[in-house]
């Protein structure tokens, strides 16, 4: 039987457990839900002064409801299913998409551990051990949205928009996580509130000045499995329409512009806890409590990550698909590799954080160099 | 109490995975039945994670539902018949399949009573990660190498398949 | 241990809740008046020629395979990297890792030749 094999809680212990873990995922979901309106309506006013227009002003003071009203109308409209969709599949498919969204928002510390009532809590719906493979795991999850979507709609766009994107999440799923071997060989542990603590007491301290290389790497590989510019082949309008979720509609096209945007802010979170000390104040000052400091700091350096990510979207063309393809599979993948071995020989050597960090740089400008030079070459020979 | 919970959750599992794999066998739409497998091995790493094994569970959900499964679906996508049933099931794929699955049941049954499981039943779990690493680096270092070998022959014959394409 | 999956289990639920609900409610909200050309596939208002459900291109199967093998090659990466930290078998492990990577390496390189890495 398998029931003596697990621990036997008392009542009291497992509803301990049940409220505590129920107020923290309250939090961090209405967090995620409440700020997405307004990341979108940031995206949308942000993009419209980069192409000098006002954007969003109509409803609401500054176009401030704008995104809520949007939410709304979707509850209230036309729920098509395609006569030649595949329904069930075609029903699952938002689902599948949503669901990993909301589960990796599980394992991102945003705070540290705070003293309540008599009780450590740490400030993160829960900690692995396993933390950041756990992101990586339900990542390659999301894959299976994405085809699913595709190939049940039964239109040419839509399946054209999901093989694109799912070999593109798979190729970049790799390199996603060879880049972030760097901080574990430095950290020794996969377990994110261990990381962003280790990097706590300044911010010379945060990984990316020891990992310059993977932050860039894991940063363009988290912009790729984000679908986001200028990796948005999969939705590239002009030419697939809406990519995937065109047959979608209602609170079903919604479940995949609420994972697009989660999925967004939770590759941000993670870059803040792997590369930019998490939680942890940049320079130690005391002036606030730290059950408030932290979510704050923290909440700021996601805020700077989404804003780089919606100036990107602003200013960079997007790549064709054999571009893309190469960039992750040719120049991204053999560099995670090298920064793998040169992070583990200076790790052996017990280098300075300096050393590390110009190590990283030169690479960086190596490649450049060399990439810049192919270019010209390619060039003059066309 | 909370072992109470615990078993209703592992024999939902246990519905979960039994039923998704008769699906999978049974369903005619092929897409349906390749997919009908995602809950099947969602629910094998369920029951590492409630065995305590963390990193078997994430390498079951990498390797198993985001590897091999995606690759069983781009497959069934290549077919030319994917939306089309398929009309297998004569006499003998039946006898065939019922045989087979007995001889795997047969071995599987072997081991299962024939293996002593020295489980410490009533310790607490303890996590995973650093004890694998850490026999990867030393008692099962031959392994660890010769897997890179078998990954590198997969690699070469991977790249075959286009060559073979391409003439 | 198994105390810290139990809130992946409840945010589990409450995924399967959430995405339920919504699409139950905007079921029950949403007028429906369906007519044919609605519900037929969109194709920038052509009339839809032939099934979407056609063979696929072979190399988004090369590009699974490949990823699956360099799935694996992660994994064993990222558990080494883990075990790195202990002193005492730093440069073994070091050596180890560079014969495991060289070896990855001579298949990227011999996949890169042969042009599975191209696309077309």
């Amino acid at each position: 039987m398998p029931l003596r094999n697990y621990p036997n809680w008392g009542l009291l212990v497992m509803l301990e457990l049940f409220l505590i873990s129920a107020i923290k995922i309250a939090f961090v979901v209405g967090v995620a839900l409440g700020a997405m309106p307004f990341v979108v309506l940031f995206e949308r006013k942000l993009l419209g002064w980069i192409q000098v227009r006002p954007g969003p002003n109509r409803v609401g003071p500054w176009g401030l409801l704008q995104c809520i009203v949007d939410g709304i109308k979707l509850f209230f409209k036309e729920e098509i299913i395609p006569d030649q969709a595949d329904k069930p599949l075609y029903l699952l498919a938002p689902a599948l998409v949503v669901i990993p969204a909301f589960l990796v928002l599980a394992i991102i510390p945003f705070g540290p551990t705070v003293h309540v009532l008599g009780r450590d809590i740490n400030m993160s719906v829960t900690d692995l051990n396993i933390g950041i493979l756990f992101f990586f795991a339900i990542a390659s999850l999301g894959v299976y949205g994405i085809v699913i979507a595709g190939w049940s709609s039964n239109n040419k766009y839509s399946l054209l928009g999901a093989m694109r994107s799912s070999a593109q999440m798979l190729s970049y799923e790799i390199s996603l996580g060879l880049s972030v071997v760097g901080v574990l060989l430095l950290a020794g542990t996969f377990d994110l509130r261990t990381i962003a603590e280790q990097q706590a007491g300044g911010f010379w301290h945060w990984y990316i000045f020891q990992q310059p290389l993977g932050f860039v790497l894991f940063l363009a590989a988290g912009f790729a499995e984000t679908n986001r510019l200028p990796f948005d082949l999969p939705e590239a309008e002009t030419e697939l329409t809406g990519g995937y979720h065109t047959e979608y509609s209602s609170m079903k096209f919604a479940m995949f512009f609420i994972s697009e945007y989660i999925n967004i802010m939770t590759m941000s979170a993670i870059v803040t806890t792997l590369y930019l000390g998490g939680w942890t104040a940049p320079i130690e000052h005391g002036l606030l409590p730290p059950w408030l400091a932290g979510p704050l700091w923290f909440g700021a350096k996601v805020f700077v990550l989404i804003f780089f990510f919606i100036l990107i979207r602003g200013t960079w063309p997007r790549l064709r698909y054999d571009q893309l393809m190469a960039f992750g599979w040719k120049i991204v993948l053999p560099l995670a590799l090298a920064n793998i071995i040169l992070t583990a020989c200076l790790v052996a050597l017990d280098s300075p954080w300096w050393v590390f960090c110009l190590a990283g740089l030169a690479v960086i400008f190596v490649i450049d160099r060399i990439v810049t030079m192919l270019r010209r070459s390619t060039l003059r020979a066309a | 109490m909370g072992n109470v919970v615990f078993a209703i959750i592992f024999y939902a599992l246990v519905v979960m995975v039994l039923v998704s794999a008769v699906a999978a066998a049974f369903l005619r739409n092929i897409v349906m039945a390749a997919f009908a497998l995602f809950f099947t091995l969602l629910g094998m790493a369920g029951f590492y994670v409630l065995l305590g094994a963390d990193f078997l569970a994430i390498t079951q959900v990498v390797v198993y539902v985001g590897g091999i499964l995606i690759l069983l679906l781009f497959g069934v996508l290549l077919t030319h018949r994917s939306i089309e049933t398929l009309e297998l099931e004569t006499r003998g794929t039946y006898v065939l399949g019922i045989f087979g699955g007995l001889l795997v049941y047969g071995v599987l049954h072997y081991f299962l009573f024939s293996v002593s499981w020295p489980t410490p039943l009533m310790k607490p779990l303890e996590p995973t990660t650093a004890a694998i690493g850490q026999l990867l680096l030393s008692k099962y270092l031959l392994p660890f190498e010769v897997s890179s070998v078998t990954l590198l022959i997969a690699l070469i014959g991977a790249a075959y398949l286009v060559r073979r394409r391409d003439t | 241990m198994l105390q810290a999956y139990f809130p992946v289990f409840l945010l589990l639920l409450f995924g399967v809740g959430f995405a339920v609900f919504t699409m139950l409610l905007s079921h029950f909200i949403g007028k429906k008046k369906p007519t044919p050309v609605k519900l037929s596939p969109y194709e920038c208002g052509i009339k839809p020629i032939g099934t979407a459900r056609i063979q696929f291109f072979v190399k988004f199967y090369l590009i699974a395979l490949l990823f699956l093998l360099f799935d694996m090659e992660t994994i064993f990466i990222l558990i080494w990297a883990v075990a790195f930290h202990d002193k005492s078998i730093q440069v073994f492990a070091l050596i180890e890792m560079v014969v495991f990577i060289t070896i990855l390496l001579v298949g990227y390189a011999y996949v890169w030749r042969k042009g599975a890495l191209k696309w077309r």
